[in-house]
């Protein structure tokens, strides 16, 4: 992943920073700057997540591609935040550790590195709340 | 719209092909299919190739131009279409291709699909499937495909009484298949055991869950039903085509282990049909996991949902079952070369409705695929029936 790219989402992955429709109301993580519910007629603005929610499910990666291979085995899963939304991130808890509806809290931690050379990549995890 | 048929087939053998290169694929794919339509290159109006990812798999893109040149096809200009939509790439070029017939605007159509996955490290295979998910939110944290895949299964068995040794049974079953298939990757039957004893790549799905990294390619040749006897004493007829999309990441779906757009896209193609699923014979279904074969088989609405792993047990999905699923062995056991699946599913169809299936032949004369991109943001389902 490119610096650029990576950095122009830097207040959504660091900071949870995700967006909300006035129209209708709705939470969208990861954001949405277009709603698909109102459509033309949302209006959209930024909203920052609470971090906290529940699991919904879960994986354990044990074969993973080459980038994530050092963090083998790691806790995957899809969290729902309580406003909502859900997106997919680690569980920094033992693989034995974590359950469907397990609560979580959010944690800003190392995501990976680009190359040995390259920037590396924070952003947030979920530990058990 | 036209009614159209299939008039030919052809398919390379599915594996790790070290000897031949992307282009060798889909040029012997193709002669197959031009021979058994008894066709000429002259004939020919336009072409649909599938492909996933040739830009990363094989560093070449604009492959819609290639295969036509190396078809012998760019000496006559013909319109020559590459189509992405991840794993459903061949399905939907199969699509574009019968859309294009029934229209009018083509007569003699080919539809191809083909992959070429070995050609770099795994590690990088493993990187650029996670493409077909989304990239920036999905990827980005260490989902791969079979991660995501665990996470429906994982949502299913939370929820419906679905047993591991009932998962497995998909596997046991497909293998079975594939070993009467001469194209497929893996011709052996496996037990159980071979199953629950794999390496766990992602919690539940083990090595023997998941299909593997394959090469080949399909191709298929189309023509208006009213012209497919001029080519083929066995036209198939296309009798509805479904597609439907849905959200690109697991995580904004409606229900997770419920893949709407495998709903939707079936119930789309049943009603083109004028057909239900009692009439359906056997159909091919997008087994890229073991749990994806049970929830394509629920969602195809074959039974209800947390039903599917019972009847697996059951043997009613078997060769010899009420409903032969993955008859070719599916993406599991027949290989999964990306692009090229969908129009092998198609051809195993047309190769059963035609009666030429040998070991593997069931009594059928209405048959269904269904082929699914990423984990379920593209479902294209077809339907086929004798003549």
């Amino acid at each position: 992943m490119s610096v650029a790219r990576f950095w122009r989402k830097i207040p959504q992955r660091y900071n949870l920073i995700g967006t909300r429709c006035e129209s209708c109301g709705r939470y969208y993580f990861p954001p949405r700057t277009f709603c698909p519910s109102c459509r033309r007629n949302g209006k959209i603005i930024e909203y920052q997540f609470t971090g906290t929610g529940k699991v919904i499910t879960y994986t354990v990666v044990r074969a993973a591609s080459e980038q994530f291979e050092y963090a083998t085995p790691y806790v995957l899963a899809i969290v729902e935040f309580d406003e909502g939304p859900r997106l997919t991130a680690q569980i920094v808890c033992n693989p034995d550790e974590v359950y469907i509806g397990m609560k979580v809290k959010k944690v800003f931690r190392r995501i990976g590195t680009d190359g040995k050379s390259g920037v590396i990549h924070y952003g947030t995890k979920f530990i058990p709340a | 719209m036209k009614e159209v048929a299939v008039i030919g087939l052809g398919c390379t053998t599915f594996g790790e092909k070290w000897n031949d290169s992307f282009r060798d694929l889909f040029i012997e794919a193709g002669v197959l299919a031009l021979e058994d339509a008894n066709l000429s290159g002259e004939q020919i109006d336009a072409l649909f190739v599938g492909n996933m990812s040739a830009g990363r798999f094989v560093e070449q893109e604009h492959i819609g131009a290639l295969i036509a040149d190396y078809a012998g096809l760019a000496i006559r200009h013909i319109p020559s279409t590459r189509v992405e939509a991840a794993c459903a790439s061949g399905g939907l070029a199969f699509r574009q291709a019968f859309t294009a017939v029934a229209s009018g605007m083509a007569d003699i159509v080919v539809a191809a699909g083909v992959e070429k996955m070995t050609d770099v490290a795994p590690g990088q295979t493993v990187d650029t499937l996670a493409g077909a998910a989304d990239r920036e939110w999905e990827g980005f944290v260490g989902a791969t495909f079979p991660s995501l895949y665990a996470m429906i299964a994982n949502d299913y068995m939370h929820r419906y009484p679905l047993t591991r040794e009932q998962l497995a049974q998909v596997a046991v079953k497909n293998h079975y298949n594939g070993a009467r298939n001469p194209i497929a990757q893996f011709q052996q039957e496996i037990t159980i055991d071979t199953v629950v004893s794999s390496s766990l790549v992602a919690d539940p799905l083990r090595l023997f869950d998941c299909s593997p990294i394959t090469d080949g390619a399909a191709a298929v040749i189309l023509a208006p039903l009213e012209l497919a006897r001029e080519f083929t004493d066995t036209p198939v007829k296309v009798l509805a085509s479904g597609q439907a999309s849905d959200t690109i990441a697991l995580h904004d779906r409606r229900d997770i282990s419920t893949l709407d757009a495998t709903v939707e896209a079936a119930r789309r193609a049943f009603r083109q049909a004028g057909l239900s699923q009692q009439d359906i014979d056997l159909i091919e279904v997008h087994d890229c996991f073991t749990i994806a074969e049970l929830c394509a088989i629920e969602d195809l609405g074959f039974c209800a949902k947390g039903e599917a792993g019972k009847l697996t047990e059951e043997g009613v999905t078997a060769f010899d079952g009420d409903l032969p699923v993955n008859t070719s062995g599916g993406l599991k056991a027949c290989g999964h070369p990306v692009g090229a699946t969908g129009i092998k599913q198609i051809y195993e169809i047309v190769k059963q409705l035609r009666g030429e299936a040998g070991k593997r032949q069931v009594e059928a004369r209405i048959g269904m695929t269904h082929n699914v991109g990423g984990t379920g943001a593209t479902v294209v389902v077809h339907i086929f029936g004798v003549t």
